[in-house]
């Protein structure tokens, strides 16, 4: 394993660990709105004041537009108010919150005290902090894209390995098979599929609506690529003369093609997540994704459809930046496998 | 060679026909009776450019439904009695005067002499005669028929003369001359064929010829490029005049272009591409309000409009119907008191800011402050109260578990689904308010978007929802056009529909006040009767009323005489009399 690959490795474990206990790194509640704050911007971390210089950082609150003015207007009409400092406190006591989904406690690795609001990458439409809204956000979409990718490269490499190694009228229909899938115009099955579903699914529930979906739409594609693998090796000499000495066909498969065609998985799933955590966004853009007011990139992103938010809020976009970041990483990864 | 110069002079003939200058206004004859309008003044030449959302549909003014293309049809065609969008009051218009009999049942309307169709043909009672024969003809349905048969009987139009025309109603009909407003004349002379042959609702499509089209309206079609823009001209023969006694309209040329999208309007006002823009959201208003001082354009904040929008719940009679999931919620839904806890739950001062960003009233009652000749004042407006919301469903027999959850007196925790346009940004977000909201009660509510048809048919067909929000309201003033929400047999009766009688004493005694108001012609008789129609919809909650946006529109610093109204349509009601400022007046056709 090359320096670069670890690198890579070592960053995408860090990003997943953060995501993993979001609860922890985020100030707030995700879901817990501060209607006197719609779309405030992110708020500044400061070091300096009047007296001089602070070893420890603290922010202004926000206070909005002053008097006579409209107070519509929230991006102009945002004022730090001077007059208190709020500083950064470590391990504070918030909004409680279960970790790994288990454990309750409410202790986060940083914050402030009220009424002073720590939002690093500022509020949304109904006060809510977009930073908390990001980790929890990418909780959902990130794991999704994993276990979208793991049910599409086990079903697409169960097919694969059967066409390919039996070949024959099998590989002709699985094929077929393969082909009607790539074929359907998924978005517009997708919608007709929702219509027909209950009216309200809880958040889990829609998790695994949208693995599931992701998931089994995606499987043609390693299929065929599986299939094409295992149909040359089970041509090579070691192949036959395993068979010659009497072999199981599940013997051969575990013994001498699955390891060959690991590596290609391996890849295959680092290409796979950064593109299914893009379609859970896609979905969840459409609407056909989790609901508010669980945060997902993709719902998160949804509210920029409008071009008054997309041109006056910026802070709004975090969701994409932090999904071209790990599309990036991701594909950097596949890349530094693919080569060492 | 022969080839290129025929098609050089096609292009010369086609750019020609293109910006031929529109047509001077024609002087006043003899004789004829030519609307004066004493306060207006304002400068021939030039065009302005529109936005809309979508290409229109029809050119028919008879069978057209969508608002787009009622926008530009309502530019060509001329009422008898119009209502002012600015006062709301009604004025004449192609009928110069008009006498109601004592009883309220028969009105005669006196035409203006000497007023001719956009291609110069007179207009007279025949033309009156056969417009109103193809309105309420059954074959032709028009969705204006059911306003002009009262008690399942047409109204009588008979001529009198050549110029009078008398109508008679089959029962006195309260503020029934503003029914005349929206039902365009129609020149006899081109639509009897059509019409005779039976083939009426296909005539006047977007493919029609220019010539094939003629109206009583300030412009005339010039021409349709599809998928682009529609340009209409000045009618020569236009019956309205300014304080100078010039012939209106000022314009020569109004084009509609087709964008697409609200974005794309804004987009191409900002871009000053487009002159006049409405029904903007906050959002784009406070968006351009930003940029105003670089574009210079004007805005207007015209208050709360009469749209009404509100959370509704499933009351309808599920008997045929296989629902137990919902019909077991209903309990909850018809229990006034938990009607009414939602309604003290709900943060409507929040809804003002955060979903109409301060532009736009909180409502407590079905008519808002943007209707001041109809509002009842009395109606109280009880602020946000968690307490009180806890303490009406304690009264109720709820409770809650250790959890924190409301649960029903037979254990059943409160949990239900608020389904919403998912194309409509401001009430997504209600909802979206209102969840976080009655979560403070301990209630568990899914808002679910769906797709504004899909919605609609749950509402209206197969009632297969918990709760929705939607909105209401918007067309007219008069309380007349809210018969169908609030008359028990209305077909917007949401809440109830399909009801052969009123479930409820309440609805009952509504369903009379509003059957009494049609018939009353008093107006301060027909107010109370109103007022105390609004005072039981306000107690008993039918609706739990959320808010009112306000009217919001803008037009490039350019156009003059621009004054938007909170009536549809907003801004191009006075489209006769808004003009061109400056000295540099463009040549018709230059865009």
């Amino acid at each position: 394993m090359g320096i670069k690959t670890s690198i890579l490795l070592a960053a995408l474990a860090f990003s997943h660990l953060i995501l993993l206990f979001a609860g922890f790194f985020a100030p707030c509640d995700p879901t817990t709105q501060d209607r006197e704050l719609p779309y405030a911007p992110p708020t500044h971390l400061r070091f300096r004041d009047a007296s001089g210089f602070h070893l420890r950082p603290f922010v202004y609150a926000w206070t909005s537009s002053s008097a006579g003015e409209q107070s519509d207007d929230y991006q102009e009409n945002y004022r730090e108010d001077r007059s208190r400092e709020f500083p950064l406190q470590f391990c504070v006591r918030g909004a409680s919150y279960k970790v790994l989904g288990v454990f309750k406690t409410d202790v986060h690795l940083f914050g402030t005290t009220e009424p002073g609001k720590l939002s690093l990458l500022g509020t949304d439409s109904y006060g809510r902090d977009e930073f908390s809204r990001l980790l929890f956000g990418g909780q959902i979409s990130v794991a999704a894209g994993i276990a979208a990718t793991a049910i599409a490269l086990l079903v697409g490499s169960i097919f694969g390995l059967i066409a390919g190694y039996y070949g024959g009228w099998t590989d002709e229909s699985l094929m077929g098979v393969t082909e009607l899938f790539l074929s359907l115009p998924w978005l517009y099955f997708l919608l007709g599929v929702r219509a027909f579903l209950p009216l309200h699914l809880s958040t889990v529930r829609t998790f695994f609506l949208l693995t599931g979906v992701i998931g089994l739409i995606g499987w043609a594609r390693p299929a065929r690529l599986v299939r094409g693998l295992v149909l040359s090796l089970r041509h090579r000499n070691y192949v036959l003369s395993a068979r010659g000495f009497g072999g199981s066909d599940f013997y051969i498969v575990r013994r001498h093609i699955l390891p060959e065609i690991a590596g290609v998985l391996l890849t295959q799933a680092s290409l796979l997540i950064p593109r299914y955590i893009a379609a859970e966004v896609t979905l969840s853009f459409f609407g056909l994704g989790v609901n508010e007011p669980a945060p997902t990139w993709g719902n998160m992103l949804s509210t920029l459809q409008q071009y008054s938010v997309l041109v006056s809020y910026g802070w709004l976009l975090a969701p994409a930046a932090a999904l071209v970041v790990t599309s990036v990483l991701y594909s950097s990864l596949a890349d530094a496998i693919h080569r060492g | 060679m022969k080839l290129i110069a025929r098609l050089t002079l096609q292009v010369c003939l086609f750019t020609a026909a293109c910006f031929a200058a529109a047509p001077a206004p024609e002087a006043a004859q003899p004789g004829e009776e030519l609307a004066r309008m004493p306060d207006v003044s304002g400068r021939y030449g030039g065009h302005l450019t529109i936005g809309q959302r979508s290409e229109p549909k029809t050119l028919n003014p008879v069978t057209v439904t969508d608002a787009v293309s009622r926008e530009v049809i309502g530019r060509l065609m001329g009422d008898l009695i119009e209502i002012n969008r600015s006062s709301q009051q009604t004025e004449p218009a192609l009928a110069k005067s008009w006498k109601i009999s004592a009883d309220g049942r028969i009105f005669t309307l006196q035409l203006r002499k000497g007023t001719r169709f956009s291609d110069g043909n007179p207009f007279d009672a025949d033309d009156v005669l056969f417009s109103f024969r193809v309105y309420m003809d059954e074959a032709v349905d028009s969705p204006q028929r059911d306003l002009l048969i009262i008690d399942g009987k047409p109204i009588v139009v008979t001529k009198l003369d050549q110029y009078s025309v008398r109508f008679a109603l089959p029962r006195p009909y309260a503020a029934a001359e503003r029914l005349f407003d929206g039902l365009a004349m129609l020149p006899k002379h081109l639509l009897e064929k059509p019409y005779r042959e039976g083939h009426f609702a296909q005539a006047w499509s977007l493919n029609a010829q220019a010539t094939e089209i003629a109206g009583l309206g300030p412009f005339r079609l010039k021409h349709y490029v599809p998928g682009q823009r529609i340009v209409v001209e000045r009618n020569p023969y236009y019956w309205k005049v300014d304080h100078e006694n010039q012939r209106l309209p000022y314009l020569d040329e109004l084009v509609f272009l087709f964008v697409g999208t609200e974005d794309a309007q804004v987009m191409r006002f900002e871009a000053g591409e487009t002159d006049i823009i409405s029904r903007l959201s906050s959002e784009n208003y406070n968006l351009l309000s930003r940029e105003k001082s670089r574009a210079g354009s004007q805005l207007a904040d015209m208050g709360p409009s009469l749209e009404y929008n509100f959370l509704l719940f499933n009351l309808n009679d599920l008997g045929g119907k296989k629902l137990e999931e919902v019909s077991g919620k209903q309990a909850w839904f018809r229990d006034l008191k938990f009607r009414q806890a939602i309604s003290s739950a709900v943060d409507r001062d929040s809804i003002v800011r955060l979903v109409y960003g301060t532009r736009g009233a909180a409502l407590w009652g079905n008519v808002g402050p943007g209707n001041k000749l109809w509002i009842n004042q009395a109606i109280p407006h009880p602020s946000r109260s968690v307490e009180t919301a806890r303490q009406l469903l304690k009264s109720a027999g709820y409770s809650w578990n250790s959890a924190g959850q409301l649960v029903d007196s037979r254990g059943h925790s409160i949990e239900f689904s608020i389904i919403t346009s998912s194309s409509n940004g401001q009430r997504m977000k209600m909802a979206t308010l209102l969840q976080d909201d009655l979560s403070h009660l301990g209630m568990q509510v899914h808002v679910i978007p769906l797709e504004f048809r899909a919605m609609i048919d749950r509402v209206f067909q197969s009632f297969d929802y918990d709760a929705a929000i939607m909105g209401l309201g918007g067309g007219d003033a008069d309380p007349n056009p809210e018969m169908n929400v609030w008359g028990a047999t209305g077909t917007s009766h949401l809440w109830h529909l399909g009801e052969t009688q009123p479930a409820t004493d309440w609805e009952r005694e509504l369903d009379q006040l509003m059957q009494q108001q049609m018939v009353t012609l008093d107006y301060a008789k027909r107010k109370q009767l109103y007022d105390r129609a609004q005072q039981l919809i306000a107690e008993n909650l039918p609706f739990i009323f959320l808010g009112s946006p306000n009217i919001l529109a803008g037009a490039n610093a350019r156009v003059g005489n621009f004054h938007p109204a909170i009536l549809d349509p907003y801004t191009l009601w006075n489209s006769d009399e808004l003009y061109v400022r400056g000295p540099a007046i463009e040549r018709a056709g230059i865009r």
